[in-house]
């Protein structure tokens, strides 16, 4: 019972969450001293446009018609929103479902291979740590980590772009699939997809070395419980041991970090995707920010912010099911 | 007595003196030959004028005594723990580096400007421009020290802010529970599930922020807070349970200063810890925002450094690779510092650690010493 009652609250919260930020980008939108809406229609009737056609347009452009007063307009904003229609980009003159729809899949195969493949690097790596503790490569990893973890992901990007790209020539220096080679389900083009988004991946797993020292903090509180011991006793092997006492006692606790990394790392995808000239969602976002286009930015926002809010809301619904302990409150992720 | 070098033992030698004062314990011939008039009690103890909850301690403390016992357990110990540790060293030094270059360096080096010399020079040849120079033949060492004060400026403002927003939030749902902490912690979720970068860039884009560092510092804390309110929150909720809480309130003390004064103390050592961790994500942030160019700007960052050698395709043409390397060490070395503070930090705040320290710093009242004089007035009634 009490388990339901939490789920369904945090259901409710999530949905709390995304009408808060749909809200938000209607008062950015309309609302704000210097508004997108405001600012449309200025560019517009300077154009020479008719203000009635003027309107219009932006009416079609933002799904907001200026004329209406607040209350109806913003009931057929979120009507809209509920319907799929973000509206269509000035610049690209396309909608920007399609625009975006086009584009996520990309942002979200770098993002979850940076996550998967940073979590397992970071795991294997805070365990040897641990298991070594206070020896040479504890101390020479741990520093490592430090190192990694004060260097912004950004700037390491940079500086794989400019060694690995531009001069050892090993990858290519930007874009998403190579040039001349038809889509399908070819060798050529799934290698040369990979080699692209191979720059974005490895930035974002060297800059996510602060993982393995949390795992390496997580291993070393493990070891030193009274159940080892037990287990010990009992005459367990060391394999059964490792991986079903400590592994799975250290890595519940970073399975939270995994998906909480997820809501960062989409918003790091703007930087990355800028660095690498990569056109996922966050490409896009920002382009639409340098060409004040302001539909597809809105629409760039909105997308980015439900994606990390469902993002956490499967981290806090799936945690109780692999950690046995956090049913109830204290599971919710954060 | 006063010196003592931490603040628990000077408050532990003040019980011991009020103790030590109040009358009924003192002596027991007061219980055996009871004045005139003094009213006497059903235990045989006598209550005078002198309660023993008026009596606040029998020895003045000046304030030159006070403002020792503050330097003693405010700098003076802090410093030598944070001193043992190679760590600690390394990063105070570092942090305190950049503090000088950012407040006293823009009076000692020179504006650099364009034309200057010529472009592009390499760092280590010339020590008129000691990191080399840029496209535009400006002198980076100089762009470098006059960004450390804008991103100084920038960080003040944005780790204030995040620090104190999130404390205030977080202490006040998690003490006050009820429907106060459902509006406040619903505002924190809606916060935390934000994704902080594409916020603040919107909001930079659509806001008049304008180029003042201060502004830029408090807009990148709007999205910065909510997981430090949250951590407090769960604290408080251990916290508010705690004797001396209950204490504070039955002697109606207002919940505000319950809250701010009597709680919050305890949770110090993590908000200061945290201060350095919102210091390093503003830092991180506002040079991303820079560097993408997003922002208005007036005098050189970091990220506008990064972002005009971007920009100029510093990347991929040859010999202009020291112009992206100056910024980026400058983040990341500072960003290392801030890092091993914030862990030094977690050493002095530790109880164990100030403790082992006192004893080692020899020339004060040990607490053992006060202890005995406690027990022994005790065992004496």
């Amino acid at each position: 019972m009490v388990n339901i009652d939490w789920r369904l609250r945090r259901l409710g919260q999530t949905a709390f969450t995304a009408w808060v930020v749909i809200t938000l980008s209607f008062v950015i939108v309309r609302m704000m001293p210097g508004n997108p809406m405001g600012a449309m229609i200025q560019q517009l009737e300077r154009r020479g446009m008719d203000p009635v056609r003027a309107r219009e347009l932006v009416e079609l452009r933002l799904s907001i018609d200026p004329s209406k007063p607040l209350g109806p307009a913003y009931i057929d904003y979120m009507v809209n929103m509920a319907q799929g229609n973000l509206g269509r980009s000035v610049y690209y003159q396309e909608s920007v479902v399609d625009i975006i729809a086009q584009a996520l899949p990309w942002t979200l195969f770098v993002l979850s291979w940076a996550t998967f493949i940073s979590f397992f690097v970071g795991i294997s790596i805070g365990a040897l740590m641990a298991y070594w503790e206070g020896g040479k490569l504890d101390v020479g990893l741990t520093s490592w980590a430090i190192l990694m973890g004060s260097i912004p992901f950004y700037v390491l990007a940079i500086m794989l772009l400019i060694f690995m790209a531009y001069r050892w020539g090993w990858f290519p220096t930007g874009g998403r699939r190579p040039t001349g080679i038809d889509p399908g389900l070819t060798w050529p083009y799934i290698s040369g997809v990979v080699r692209h988004a191979a720059l974005p991946i490895l930035s974002m797993i060297v800059a996510s070395g602060v993982a393995s020292l949390g795992m390496r903090g997580n291993a070393i509180r493990v070891l030193g419980e009274d159940y080892l011991r037990v287990a010990r006793l009992r005459g367990l092997s060391d394999v059964t041991i490792s991986t079903q006492y400590v592994a799975r006692n250290a890595i519940l606790p970073m399975y939270t970090t995994l998906l909480i990394s997820i809501g960062e790392m989409f918003g790091g995808s703007v930087i990355l995707e800028q660095v690498f000239q990569y056109r996922g969602i966050g490409w896009y976002m920002l382009s639409a920010t340098y060409q004040r286009d302001y539909p597809l930015m809105m629409g760039g926002f909105v997308v980015i912010t439900l994606a990390v809010v469902i993002a956490l809301l499967l981290a806090d619904l799936t945690y109780g099911y692999l950690d046995p302990r956090a049913k109830g409150q204290e599971s919710e992720v954060y | 007595m006063t010196d003592a070098t931490d603040g628990d033992g000077a408050d532990r030698t003040d019980h011991a003196e009020a103790l030590e004062s109040i009358p009924s314990r003192d002596g027991a011939a007061a219980a055996d030959q009871p004045a005139e008039g003094e009213p006497v009690r059903a235990d045989g103890g006598s209550v005078g004028v002198e309660s023993p909850f008026e009596v606040v301690s029998s020895v003045e403390e000046t304030r030159l005594d006070k403002l020792r016992k503050f330097y003693d357990s405010y700098v003076r110990a802090p410093f030598f723990i944070v001193w043992t540790d190679w760590r600690a060293r390394i990063g105070f030094t570092i942090v305190f580096t950049y503090l000088l270059m950012g407040i006293v360096g823009p009076y000692v080096v020179e504006p650099t400007e364009v034309g200057e010399a010529g472009a592009l020079a390499k760092p280590f040849q010339n020590w008129d421009y000691p990191l080399g120079t840029d496209q535009m033949g400006r002198d980076l060492f100089s762009q470098v020290v006059f960004s450390t004060t804008e991103i100084l400026k920038m960080v003040l403002a944005g780790a204030l802010a995040t620090v104190g927003v999130g404390t205030m939030v977080g202490a006040v749902a998690g003490y006050k529970g009820g429907w106060v902490d459902t509006v406040l912690s619903t505002i924190t979720d809606v916060f935390i599930n934000l994704p902080g970068f594409p916020t603040v860039m919107v909001l930079a884009l659509l806001l008049p922020i304008g180029s003042n560092p201060y502004t830029v510092g408090l807009l990148l804390s709007i999205a910065a807070w909510g997981g430090l309110a949250r951590a407090i929150r769960s604290q408080m909720l251990t916290l508010r349970s705690e004797s001396f809480v209950e204490a504070s309130r039955a002697m109606g003390i207002p919940s505000r200063d319950i809250v701010f004064k009597e709680i919050v103390p305890h949770l110090m050592p993590f908000v200061v810890i945290n201060l350095t961790n919102a210091a390093r994500r503003v830092i991180f942030s506002a040079v991303g925002l820079y560097y993408l160019g997003i922002l208005p700007f007036e005098n050189l960052n970091w990220g506008i450094t990064l972002n005009q050698a971007y920009q100029s395709g510093a990347h991929y043409r040859p010999g202009a690779l020291h112009w992206f390397l100056t910024p980026m060490i400058a983040i990341i070395v500072f960003s290392v510092g801030l890092i091993l503070l914030g862990q030094s930090l977690d050493r002095v705040f530790n109880p164990r650690v100030r403790a082992r320290h006192e004893k080692r710093s020899g020339d004060t009242a040990p607490d053992g010493e006060s202890d005995e004089e406690l027990t022994g007035d005790v065992g004496g009634v």
